[in-house]
């Protein structure tokens, strides 16, 4: 009897692994509000119902559709210069896609030469560039980023380069660990036995073994490149208005958070989903790619 | 005569450690010539691998070094060698195959492109030409209908084929000596018969000479021509196979003999040698076996046996002998 019953319960929890991707919360729902922002951020012009950054003085401070006083001539509400929160979240999604894009190209290609390059040459040269990656992740990157800002003044560019300056640090950490891990390995050895070159060791026997933990790391930042492009823009270093940025939005109801919420509430939201989702994917890759739970 | 290919003269490796220095290979000295097979057999950790890897210059640096001795291969002194002359001869003229086939070939790639790549560093040969030496050193390792193996990844592959893989790769430029670390070691019975028949018979067609790393004394009877019996650093007996096997004069090697399982013997238990290897980084004064040894005197623990010619081609280094 008890084997019977045994049998139907492992038939069970078969059928649930073989979930189709598709059905796994974890992946669909990250999948769809990035799939979201990604479409807004093209598609901005043709799916934003106002110019985000014409300002209408009679419009200045209508609340959202469903609010005392709001109607769905503007979903969202309107700023304190008139303009239509649903149209610069909208537009919003293009400076934070691409920032975070740009970012993220940039810190992993540094991170992963200087992970890669510590790792498999060792010695002196390792040890220095693990120390200014410590140096480098133990700087608060919001003063640094303050900083350019006033060098430079702030600008889209500026923003980029303020993130990426230490955004690099964790992926040269987790690449060199990763290194350190592969150098060791018999196929390496055996590379080195053929008579290959250590740069095309590093590039071709390395590197290919270290993209599954550079995409986990990589999806994972996403969330946090955005964030910290919103605390720019809000703290004023970022993005320069008019220009709608998430970060700039929330800063710009501060003052008037009590009477006029909807100003900092949405972009505020999109923010966390965003981010959110970013997490949530790069936990549901890094699930798929750890050979030790694909190989059940 | 055939040529002689490989000549090591008093090779010492050391490794730099925290703990201090430590001499893996102390004064290894030996040869091997074109077409034969040199077995080089020992317990674990007496510097079989160490003495591999120092000919081909791969030590772990910085800790590992080569520190005192010559490698002279085909008239060249490999220690003298500059890195980028070094590499060179690495896959060309010297290769190696390494013993566990399931680590040695990179996951990510397909077989066929880890076989080009060696043909690619060291023949020059224009692209449409790399594919044909790729299949014929396929081929060589009698991997079947190798047309059809080169896409196939690492793990779609048996630890049998895949040594074979190992072994295509090491081939594949036509090295004058290979050097194999317990290449059977990680195979079951069948497979390792299989294995070390192919090997002869790749020795026949190409005329390579080979250094067989190994702890097994019964693989030496059926590959290697001569034997160099090592122990903690040392070679201890040198002796064609025939002569090891029918008449060895060196008490480890006496040992190492006794404790391969046999068939035609009914003993009630399996022969084996009491005792550990001695820790290389303290080790005794005198002889390094003598602490294990049944026959040892007051001589072997206070000074060093030298090494005793008994005929041209048979050494022993025991005070026994001398």
């Amino acid at each position: 009897m008890a084997a019977i019953r045994d049998f139907t319960i492992d038939n069970k929890s078969l059928r649930k692994k073989s979930r189709p991707v598709i059905l796994q919360p974890n992946f669909i729902i990250p999948v769809v509000i990035l799939t979201l922002l990604v479409i807004c951020a093209i598609f901005a012009p043709l799916l934003a119902p106002y110019n985000p950054t014409v300002n209408s003085l009679k419009d200045r401070l209508l609340p959202p559709f469903f609010a005392h006083g709001g109607s769905t001539a503007h979903f969202l509400g309107t700023d304190g210069f008139g303009r239509d929160i649903l149209s610069r979240v909208i537009y919003g999604a293009r400076i934070s896609l691409s920032v975070s894009m740009l970012v993220i190209l940039i810190t992993a290609s540094i991170g992963t030469i200087v992970g890669i390059f510590s790792g498999y040459i060792g010695g002196r040269w390792d040890s220095f560039l693990m120390r200014v990656t410590d140096v480098s992740l133990a700087f608060p990157a919001i003063l640094i980023a303050l900083l350019m800002a006033v060098i430079l003044g702030p600008s889209f560019w500026t923003v980029v380069i303020a993130i990426s300056l230490l955004g690099w640090a964790p992926y040269a950490r987790l690449i060199r660990g990763e290194t350190l891990r592969l150098r060791q390995a018999d196929f390496v050895t055996q590379a080195r036995i053929i008579g290959t070159s250590p740069l095309r060791i590093m590039g071709v026997h390395i590197f290919p073994n270290v993209v599954n933990p550079l995409i986990v790391l990589a999806t994972m930042q996403v969330g946090l490149v955005i964030l910290t492009e919103a605390a720019l823009s809000y703290l004023g270093a970022g993005i320069p208005p008019p220009t709608a940025s998430w970060g700039q939005m929330v800063s710009d109801g501060r003052n008037v958070i009590d009477t006029a919420w909807w100003i900092s509430f949405f972009p505020g939201i999109a923010i966390g989903l965003v981010v959110l989702s970013g997490n949530f994917l790069g936990d549901w890759i890094r699930d798929k790619l750890d050979p030790r739970l694909r190989q059940l | 005569m055939s040529e002689l290919l490989l000549k090591v003269e008093d090779l010492q490796t050391a490794f730099f450690t925290r703990q201090g220095v430590i001499k893996a290979v102390d004064g290894v000295s030996f040869h091997v010539r074109d077409g034969e097979t040199v077995g080089i057999v020992g317990e674990s950790g007496c510097g079989k691998t160490v003495t591999g890897l120092s000919i081909l210059r791969l030590l772990p640096e910085p800790a590992g070094r080569i520190i005192g001795g010559k490698i002279i291969f085909q008239g060249v002194n490999l220690v003298e060698l500059s890195k980028n002359h070094m590499r060179a001869y690495r896959g060309k003229m010297i290769s190696m195959i390494l013993q566990d086939p399931m680590t040695s070939l990179n996951p990510v790639f397909p077989i066929g492109d880890q076989i080009a790549e060696s043909v690619r560093l060291h023949q020059g040969l224009p692209d449409d030409m790399i594919q044909p030496e790729v299949i014929s050193a396929l081929r060589l390792l009698k991997i079947p209908a190798p047309e059809m193996r080169l896409n196939d990844y690492p793990f779609q592959l048996s630890g049998g084929m895949r040594q074979r893989v190992v072994g295509a790769i090491a081939m594949s430029c036509h090295p004058r000596l290979l050097i194999a670390d317990e290449p059977t070691t990680a195979l079951d019975a069948t497979i390792q018969a299989q294995y070390i028949a192919l090997f002869k018979d790749i020795q026949q067609k190409t005329n390579v000479g080979i250094i067989f790393i190994t702890h097994d004394f019964g693989v030496v009877a059926k590959m290697c021509h001569r034997v160099c019996v090592m122990y903690a650093g040392k070679i201890v007996e040198t002796a064609p196979t025939s002569v090891i096997f029918k008449a060895p004069r060196h008490p480890y090697t006496v040992a190492l003999i006794n404790s391969v399982p046999r068939l035609d013997r009914k003993d009630e238990r399996l022969y084996s040698i009491e005792g550990q290897p001695p820790s290389m980084a303290n080790l005794p004064p005198g002889c390094r076996f003598c602490p294990r040894c049944s026959a040892a005197q007051d001589i072997c623990r206070k000074q060093q046996p030298p090494e005793v010619k008994i005929s041209d081609d048979h050494s022993v280094s025991c005070w026994r002998i001398s």
